[in-house]
C-alpha cells in the first residue's frame, strides 16, 4: 500500500514541483507570521524581538476586557455587522425574485448591469461619493433640504446614529445587486413544469412567487444566511476607518479600527502586544464563528467552505 | 368562471405593477448618484460651489479635467496603480493556476491536507501586526512588492479556478494524453491551458478589480509619496478633503485650486472609477460565471 502511494508521488513528481511556488507563498506570507502571534502573551520589545520578549501571560488580554473601548468596540462591532446582515441580507433576493418576473430578457439584462456597477466602485471612491452627495451645503442632499425647508441641514457625518444608517445603506446600495445574481441564477434553475402546473391549477404570479420560486431557491438562501452569520464579529477595517471622524467616534469604533490605531498609528506609543491580543481575540472567535456556521451548514447537506 | 379569470389576472397586473415599480425605484437608486457625480464633474466651478447642481450638468464646462490634466498628483498615483494592477494580477494568475491545477487531479496523494493548508488561510490570519512585522523583516516595507507579494494568491479564486478544471476537463483528455508521452507539465501547458480561457478570465478581473481598488496594503506598508496607489491620494483627496500641492509649480493652477476643489473631487471620481465601469458591461458574462463557479462548491 505505501509503496504504491510513493510510487504515484514519484510519478507525479512534476504536480508537486508546480505547487512549491505557491505553497512557498502560502508558508511565507500566511504561515510565518503566525508564530508572531505568541507576542501577544508576551511584552514585545523590538530591542528583544519576538522570541526574546518577556512572558506576561494573559495581561494584555484582561487589560482589553478592563478597558472601557472594549464593551464599546464589541459592542460596535456586533451592531453594525448584526444590522447588515438583518437590513441587508433579505433584499437581494427581493429583488431577484421581483425581476425573475420579468419576461423581457433585455431588459433583465440592463438591470442587472446597472445595479451591479457599485459593486465595482473602491470604498475610497464610495465614500468620497456619500460625502460629495450628503454635503449639507454643496451636495444633492443638501441642496434638496435647502429647496424643501429653506436652510441647509445639519451635518450628517458628525453624528453616531447616523454613522451606522449610512454605513449600512451604502453597504445596501454597493452590494445588493451583486448579490441578487446568485439567486437569480438559482431562479433560472426553477422548472417551468412547476410553475405550467400552478398556473393550471389557478395560482396566481404572486403565488407562485411564494410557493414555487421561493421553496426552490430556499436552499441557496439559507446557505448564504448561514455563511454571513459565519462573519458577524468581521467588519473590515477600510469602510469603517474612512468614514470615522471625531465626532462619530462613539459609534464608528470597531474592532479592526481599535487593533490598527492601538498598534501602528498611535503616534510614538504603539503597543504591538496590546494590539496582537486584541486582534488575537477577534481571529479566534471569528474562526469559531465560521467553523460552526460551517458544521451547520454541511449538516444540512448542501454545501460547505471545505 | 369568466369572472375568476378577469380577477385573476387583475391580480397579476397589480404584482407586476408593483415588481416593475420596485426594480425600478432601485434602479434609479443606483443610478441617481452615478449621474450626479458624472454630472457635476461636467459643471462649472460656482455651479458646483452653489450647489446648483441636481442631475444634469450646470454651465457645462470640462475645465475640472483640463486642470486634472495638469495636476501631476492624481497622474503619480494612476501610474502606480496601472503597475500595480498589471504585474500584481499577472502574479496572481501564474500562482493561482499553478496551485489549480495539481490541486484538481484527483488521484495527487495529500490533496486534501495541501488543499486545506490554503482555504484555512481564508479562515484564520495572523493580523495585522504579525503581517506588519512579517513586512518589516523582509524588507519589503516601502518597496513595490508590499502590494505585490502579499496577495499573491487568494485562496478563493484558487478554489474557483480548481473547481472549474475538476469540472469542465474531462478525465479521458490526461489519458489520452499520457498515452502520447505528454508529462504532466506539457499536459497542462498545451491542453488545460487553452481549455482554462473562461476561468483564467475570471480570475483575472477578479484580481485586476481587486489591484485597482485596494488601500489597505498601500496605507499599511507604504510611506513613500512616489510608490502610492491612486486609491491612497483618493483617500488624501476625497476623505481628508485635502489637496497635495508638492506638484504644482504654475503660480496660477495654485491659485485657481482654492475655488476648484469640491468640482475636482467630482472629476477625480470619475476618472478613478471610469475605466472600471465602462469595461464591466463588455465583461459582464465572466463576472457573473465567477459567482456561478464559486457557489458550486467552494
Amino acid at each position: 500500500m505505501n509503496n504504491r502511494k510513493w510510487a504515484r508521488m514519484r510519478a507525479d513528481w512534476q504536480l508537486y514541483l508546480l505547487l512549491l511556488l505557491p505553497l512557498a507563498y502560502v508558508l511565507v506570507f500566511h504561515y510565518a507570521p503566525m508564530p508572531s502571534v505568541q507576542i501577544a502573551f508576551r511584552k514585545y520589545t523590538s530591542r528583544d524581538g519576538i522570541w526574546g520578549s518577556a512572558w506576561v501571560g494573559l495581561k494584555y488580554f484582561k487589560q482589553f476586557f478592563a478597558s472601557y473601548q472594549c464593551a464599546q468596540v464589541i459592542s460596535n462591532t456586533l451592531i453594525l455587522s448584526a444590522g447588515m446582515i438583518l437590513i441587508s441580507f433579505p433584499i437581494p433576493i427581493v429583488f431577484a425574485l421581483m425581476m425573475n418576473s420579468f419576461g423581457a430578457q433585455r431588459v433583465k439584462k440592463v438591470t442587472q448591469t446597472i445595479v451591479t456597477m457599485p459593486h465595482f466602485i473602491s470604498v475610497v471612491v464610495l465614500v468620497g461619493m456619500m460625502n460629495q452627495i450628503f454635503h449639507s451645503r454643496v451636495g444633492a442632499y443638501g441642496v434638496l433640504m435647502y429647496a424643501l425647508t429653506g436652510a441647509y441641514p445639519e451635518n450628517l457625518f458628525a453624528s453616531p446614529g447616523n454613522f451606522r444608517v449610512m454605513y449600512i445603506a451604502s453597504g445596501i446600495w454597493q452590494s445588493f445587486g451583486w448579490g441578487s445574481i446568485i439567486y437569480l441564477a438559482a431562479l433560472s434553475g426553477v422548472s417551468p413544469d412547476l410553475h405550467e402546473s400552478a398556473q393550471i391549477d389557478g395560482a396566481s404570479r404572486f403565488q407562485r412567487v411564494l410557493h414555487v420560486d421561493l421553496p426552490c431557491i430556499l436552499p441557496t438562501i439559507i446557505i448564504m444566511l448561514i455563511l454571513r452569520m459565519g462573519s458577524v464579529m468581521s467588519i473590515g477595517f477600510e469602510k469603517v476607518y474612512l468614514m470615522q471622524n471625531s465626532l462619530n467616534l462613539s459609534a464608528s469604533e470597531v474592532i479592526s479600527t481599535y487593533v490598527y490605531k492601538v498598534g501602528l498609528d498611535a503616534s510614538g506609543s504603539t503597543n504591538f502586544s496590546y494590539s496582537t491580543a486584541i486582534g488575537l481575540f477577534n481571529s479566534v472567535i471569528n474562526l469559531a464563528m465560521v467553523t460552526t456556521v460551517n458544521a451547520i451548514a454541511g449538516r444540512l447537506g448542501e454545501t460547505s467552505l471545505w | 368562471m369568466q369572472a375568476t379569470k378577469i380577477h385573476r389576472s387583475r391580480g397579476d397586473k397589480i404584482y407586476y405593477g408593483i415588481c416593475y415599480a420596485v426594480v425600478l425605484l432601485m434602479t434609479l437608486a443606483v443610478l441617481y448618484p452615478l449621474v450626479y457625480i458624472v454630472s457635476a464633474s461636467f459643471s462649472s466651478a460656482s455651479a458646483v460651489n452653489k450647489g446648483k447642481v441636481w442631475l444634469w450638468p450646470v454651465d457645462f464646462s470640462t475645465y475640472s479635467y483640463q486642470y486634472l490634466l495638469s495636476y501631476k498628483t492624481v497622474w503619480i498615483g494612476y501610474a502606480n496603480t496601472l503597475f500595480y494592477t498589471v504585474f500584481g494580477t499577472a502574479i496572481n494568475v501564474f500562482v493561482t493556476m499553478l496551485c489549480a491545477y495539481p490541486l484538481a487531479r484527483k488521484g495527487l496523494v495529500g490533496r486534501g491536507p495541501i488543499t486545506f493548508l490554503f482555504t484555512f488561510t481564508m479562515l484564520f490570519n495572523a493580523g495585522m501586526i504579525p503581517n506588519y512585522i512579517l513586512m518589516r523583516d523582509l524588507g519589503l516595507l516601502n518597496t513595490r512588492w508590499a502590494l505585490l507579494l502579499p496577495g499573491a494568491l487568494s485562496a478563493y479564486n484558487m478554489i474557483v479556478a480548481r473547481t472549474f478544471l475538476q469540472n469542465t476537463i474531462p478525465e479521458a483528455l490526461l489519458e489520452a494524453s499520457k498515452l502520447d508521452g505528454c508529462t504532466d507539465i506539457q499536459y497542462l501547458w498545451h491542453v488545460v491551458l487553452p481549455l482554462s480561457k473562461a476561468v483564467i478570465a475570471v480570475i483575472t478581473m477578479y484580481y485586476a478589480v481587486g489591484h485597482w481598488n485596494s488601500y489597505f496594503n498601500a496605507f499599511l506598508y507604504l510611506s513613500e509619496r512616489s510608490l502610492y496607489p491612486l486609491q491612497i491620494f483618493l483617500r488624501q483627496i476625497l476623505v481628508e478633503s485635502s489637496f497635495d500641492t508638492s506638484d504644482i509649480t504654475d503660480p496660477d493652477m495654485l491659485a485657481q485650486l482654492q475655488g476648484l476643489q469640491e468640482l475636482l473631487k467630482y472629476s477625480v471620481i470619475v476618472v478613478a472609477s471610469a475605466p472600471l465601469l465602462c469595461v464591466y458591461p463588455f465583461v459582464q458574462k465572466y463576472f457573473v460565471k465567477g459567482v456561478m463557479i464559486g457557489s458550486v462548491k467552494g
